[in-house]
């Protein structure tokens, strides 16, 4: 493996950046956001160099790694914070870098107003570096350092106005709920140590083969609920809807285009587990299937712009999910999905910022209408990241996501019907609920609050989103031509002997998903382009709509199945606290304390009684000698 | 003359020392009570020290007789300064210690 030495500054610059601001306090408030957002560029700049080194070496020799210094050091278990930068991490790197860096600046013009800016962009640039050091780790451990450390800022972020009590309270649910995930991956790791001896992803691969499948099904379901946690998937899914209470770019950047992806990525790059463990493998593919649906699902009912993209986004890393869970031919499609969904999704959120941004920061769809005339270069952009995710040729999505039902089908069996089903039912609620968006926001009457007067973003603004609505329609196209990402993550995930003829040709593939996308729309245009629209959210809907409109219960299930039997749980255990480990202490003190009071009764302050009973206690000790000597 | 005669005056005279402490009240007269009780303690010293035909005893009532006027002289001066502050010199009435 070819030696750097140069991959630490890719997370040292964000890291010290948000030293700096952090540290620095009020008096980088000036320019505090254009040195973060400089951190992130050159971040960026560092990972393209990268990218230039990693080309130009040849492929056995392109991972590189470099070792930072002893970590732990016990007996036989040694762990070195190392970094590892390979085919899968550069991706990620440049996505985090260079989405991460169009939101920074995205978010001066954005967050202008705020008075809290710089500690806005300390937070974002310490969640590039965790995000880095993330998919950079080399080992498990250092990996779950920069989980952390990406589950911190989305905390931070997400509460970043924490003087609404709600928003703090969706920062604290999301932190709990990561939490639950967070737990899956510690646990995986210490499966791992107790079984291989090693943590590191190397040392796991090496030992795979000598591993029970037992304990590496464990360790795969282990990593999938971590992964659930942080990608949003079922069930560990709820948060995700609150988090969007965070400002919009953080919304595009952590909860749409980077953080939220950290599963899929866990799912990948511990391929090695999965490919050993079936068992867990098809967990995994149940678990994006229904999460595909269940966001799907949510997002037709959601009249909150950024709350139906929440859904949207969840739906979409399901497919990701879905997609790693198929083995090793599917692993390279989850991440150019991964990749793509990156793209338009950012846009499209970023969009929506710049829709809020003319609006007073109104959110609800229903009040909207019209905007296009108002904002042509957000409708543009936001139009592409809507055909990328629609999955219309040639947009971006059309190949990541045709390259994931068809390989659904390729399951084979039973299996592969239902998935691909699933797959083309969900492309179809996609192109359902995105054109509900897209009418509600831009076409149609206008149906606005008095005091909004919508305007057409600065550039600042809009650039970003320009930059990103180009990706949304080149990357899918870029990165399929003549199979280049599956050539470039070769190495990686080898499927040469997995290989196996289409079951069904792509082209009927791609036809009958663009069938079901074009149900989608045209469900969507008669229901909301053709009928008015009322500003109000009406109430005479079906029983489903308002369960969708719940986020098909999934706080009340959560309510009902672990926060309320754990408060019981707790109030029961405050109980026994406090009678039997408390009662204790406190029965001890009591005696003593009562004896003590009836003891008092003897000092009555009289010298005469004191002789008195010195008196007969001697008299009664000579007696006792006396009895005992005699 | 059998010793054991000296050790019954002893007896009585400890007695006599006890009662006088727990049933009077002058500060004086329990005070001239605990002296009783102390000679009582030497004069059984010296009976044992004679009954043995050693000198233990009698060393031991110097050792008594020498704690005795400390005794007397803290014991006093105690008594006279509660008799300046309190006007009486009842045991009964320095009871300030009750509970």
């Amino acid at each position: 493996m070819f030696i750097s030495n140069t991959l630490v500054y890719l997370i040292a610059l964000p890291l010290a950046g948000a030293a700096i601001l952090l540290l620095g306090g009020r008096r980088t408030n000036k320019w505090g956001h254009l040195l973060a957002t400089a951190m992130s560029a050159s971040s960026f700049g560092v990972g393209l160099y990268q990218l230039m080194l990693m080309l130009d070496r040849p492929t056995e020799q392109r991972p590189a790694s470099q070792k930072l210094f002893e970590w732990i050091h016990v007996g036989e278990f040694k762990v070195d914070a190392g970094l590892l930068l390979d085919q899968l991490s550069i991706c990620f790197v440049l996505l985090i870098t260079g989405v991460g860096t169009l939101i920074h600046i995205y978010s001066i013009s954005y967050m202008s107003h705020d008075k809290d800016r710089r500690r806005f962009f300390a937070y974002l640039n310490l969640f590039i570096a965790s995000m880095l050091l993330l998919v950079l780790g080399d080992s498990y451990l250092n990996l779950y350092v920069g989980w952390e450390g990406v589950g911190l800022a989305s905390y931070l972020l997400i509460g970043f106005w924490n003087q609404k009590p709600a928003y703090a309270t969706a920062s604290k649910k999301a932190f709990v709920m990561n939490r639950v995930g967070d737990m899956g991956l510690s646990f995986a790791i210490m499966i791992a140590f107790a079984t291989m001896g090693t943590v590191s992803f190397v040392g796991v691969q090496e030992q795979v083969s000598q591993t029970s499948e037992a304990a590496l099904t464990a360790i795969g379901l282990m990593l999938l609920v971590a992964a659930a946690g942080k990608s949003a998937q079922f069930p560990l899914q709820a948060w995700l809807g609150d988090a969007m209470a965070g400002p919009t770019p953080v919304s595009a950047l952590i909860h749409a285009a980077t953080m939220v992806t950290a599963g899929v990525y866990l799912i990948t790059r511990s391929n090695f587990v999965f490919d050993a463990a079936p068992t867990a493998q098809l967990v995994v593919v149940i678990v994006g299937a229904i999460t595909l649906m269940f966001g799907a699902l949510i997002g037709t009912a959601k009249d909150d712009i950024k709350k139906a993209l929440a859904a949207s986004t969840m739906s979409q890393i399901g497919y990701m999910t879905l997609a790693a869970g198929l083995g090793p031919v599917g692993y390279a499609f989850a991440i150019m999905h991964l990749l793509t969904h990156g793209f338009f999704k950012a846009g499209m959120f970023l969009g929506a910022g710049s829709v809020m941004h003319g609006m007073n920061d109104e959110v609800n769809m229903r009040k909207y209408g019209a905007l296009r005339k108002f904002m042509p270069i957000t409708f543009v952009t936001f139009g592409l990241g809507y055909l990328a995710i629609l999955g219309i040729p040639p947009f971006a999505g059309f190949y990541s996501k045709d390259l994931i039902i068809e390989t659904a089908f390729d399951a084979g069996g039973a299996k592969g019907i239902i998935l691909g089903i699933t797959t083309l039912i969900g492309a179809s609620i996609t192109a359902f609920y995105m054109t509900r968006v897209m009418i509600l926001t831009f076409t149609g009457t206008k149906r606005w609050d008095e005091d909004a007067h919508p305007h057409e973003s600065p550039w600042l603004m809009w650039l970003p989103m320009a930059i990103l609505a180009i990706g949304s329609v080149s990357s899918g196209y870029l990165l399929s031509r003549g199979d280049a990402l599956e050539n470039w993550l070769y190495p990686l995930f080898d499927h040469s002997d997995e290989y196996q003829k289409h079951l069904i040709e792509p082209i009927i593939v791609s036809g009958m998903a663009l069938t079901m996308v074009a149900i989608g729309v045209a469900v969507a245009y008669f229901k909301y382009a053709r009928q008015e629209v009322s500003s109000t959210a009406p109430e005479d809907v079906s029983i489903f709509t308002k369960v969708a409109r719940q986020d098909l219960m999934q706080d009340r299930f959560n309510e009902a199945v672990f926060m309320r039997p754990g408060q019981a749980l707790t109030t029961t255990l405050i109980a026994a606290d406090q009678a039997v480990v408390d009662g204790a202490v406190r029965g001890v003190g009591q005696v003593a304390l009562s004896s003590g009071s009836a003891l008092r009764g003897l000092q009555n302050g009289y010298v005469r009684s004191y002789a008195a009973i010195i008196l007969v206690g001697a008299i009664a000790l000579i007696a006792a000698i006396w009895v005992v000597v005699s | 003359m059998d010793a054991s005669n000296y050790l019954y005056i002893s007896a009585l005279l400890f007695t006599i020392g006890a009662v006088g402490v727990v049933v009077r009240r002058n500060a004086i007269v329990v005070f001239m009570c605990i002296e009783l009780m102390l000679n009582a303690a030497n004069l059984s010293l010296v009976t044992f020290s004679r009954i043995n035909g050693d000198l233990d005893g009698q060393v031991m009532a110097f050792f008594t007789m020498v704690v005795a006027a400390c005794e007397v002289v803290v014991g006093l001066a105690i008594i006279v300064a509660i008799y300046r502050s309190r006007r009486s010199a009842s045991v009964d009435d320095a009871s300030l210690l009750k509970r």
